[in-house]
């Protein structure tokens, strides 16, 4: 028993090591989004390039639909653009949210990069991201044909991460 | 170089220390007094979900100036407390609550804390029993050098029993042949 007793710190340092290695492998901005399996929430905001249309969401019925958030502020939308356009010619529907940003910026920035988007809503003030529990740009939701929010990725959508994430839920909501 | 740097480190420190009092003074009139208590209170056991480490209080990031002015919105409605903490719980998850609520998956955060006290009051108890029970002996020899005394611990009665026989033995010589030239085995 005491001869056991002498490993003692062996085995707590093992159980920390552990603990600590698992935490090594983690993305620490990664957090369960409350939204998933959850609508997408209410809203009746205009659209970049014809304000004076407003959508709602029943956008978002019928067809599925990457919902991916957007500003001219943020730098890793700047990274993340090619990629959008490359998914937009393939097919895929993306609706924009263009997120607290200046809209004479947001429509040179799409005149100058190309627009994915079947269409952006402005969302000026950020009240529809609150609502989406967004906490910053770029964000991408993947929506299905019930306006159903089914996944959220954090942060630049690449080749992998739509390979490895966005794309298996992408299929199955076909 | 080595001096410079650790002082610079610690005004940092104290700069970031510092730095968020002011965050959370946005200039905004509350309608009542209650109301700006209740909201610094909100602000302070609310966790940025940007900023994971920092309070809406502390952060000044974009979403907790939104947060917070969000809040103060609610508080002027007249929502109360839980209802303007379910509205971020809901759209934040339970994650931004600093006081998480007790359930199921919560529980061992709420039972570790409590756990760790009983096993340090139990290795307590344990190391003070010991203490009382190995005291006896070393005061029994606490007239000899503290050599002795701890050799006696590692005794078995056995041994003792032994010991003292042979002591008892000694010091009988010792007084019969007290003019003797010593040679007794110490």
């Amino acid at each position: 028993m005491s001869r056991l007793k002498l490993f003692l710190p062996l085995m707590v340092f093992v159980v920390l090591a552990i603990f600590l290695l698992n935490g090594l492998e983690r993305d620490p901005n990664a957090m369960p989004s409350a939204l998933i399996d959850r609508p997408i929430p209410v809203f009746s905001l205009p659209v970049l390039g014809d304000e004076t249309r407003s959508v709602t969401e029943a956008l978002f019925q019928g067809e599925p639909a990457l919902l991916n958030v957007w500003a001219t502020w943020c730098v890793a939308c700047r990274i993340e653009h090619p990629f959008l356009n490359k998914l937009a010619d393939q097919g895929v529907r993306i609706i924009g949210l263009n997120y607290k940003d200046d809209n004479d910026a947001a429509k040179k920035w799409l005149m100058d990069k190309g627009d994915p988007y079947a269409l952006s809503v402005i969302d000026a003030r950020g009240r529809m991201g609150l609502d989406l529990g967004v906490f910053g740009a770029p964000e991408t939701y993947v929506v299905d044909r019930t306006g159903t929010i089914r996944y959220k990725h954090i942060g630049v959508v690449d080749e992998r991460v739509w390979r490895d994430k966005l794309l298996p839920v992408w299929q199955e909501i076909q | 170089m080595y001096r410079i740097f650790t002082v610079g480190t610690f005004l940092l420190l104290i700069l970031a220390g510092a730095g968020p009092v002011g965050a959370a003074e946005d200039v905004q009139p509350f309608s009542s007094d209650d109301k700006r208590q209740r909201f610094h209170e909100l602000v302070a056991e609310l966790r940025c979900p940007k900023c994971q480490n920092q309070t809406l209080a502390d952060s000044n990031s974009p979403i907790a100036q939104d947060l917070r002015g969000e809040i103060y919105r609610m508080l002027e409605d007249g929502k109360t407390d839980s209802e303007i903490v379910d509205f971020l719980v809901d759209r934040y998850g339970e994650f931004v609550m600093y006081r998480p609520p007790v359930k199921n998956t919560t529980l061992i955060l709420w039972l570790t804390p409590l756990l760790l006290v009983l096993i340090g009051i139990g290795i307590l108890w344990r190391v003070h029993r010991r203490q009382s029970i190995s005291a006896p002996p070393v005061n029994a020899q606490s007239d000899g050098s503290s050599a002795t005394a701890v050799n006696s611990e590692a005794l078995s009665a056995k041994e003792q029993a032994q010991l003292k026989t042979l002591l008892g033995e000694s010091e009988q010589s010792e007084s019969d042949d007290e003019k003797s030239s010593g040679g007794v085995e110490r």
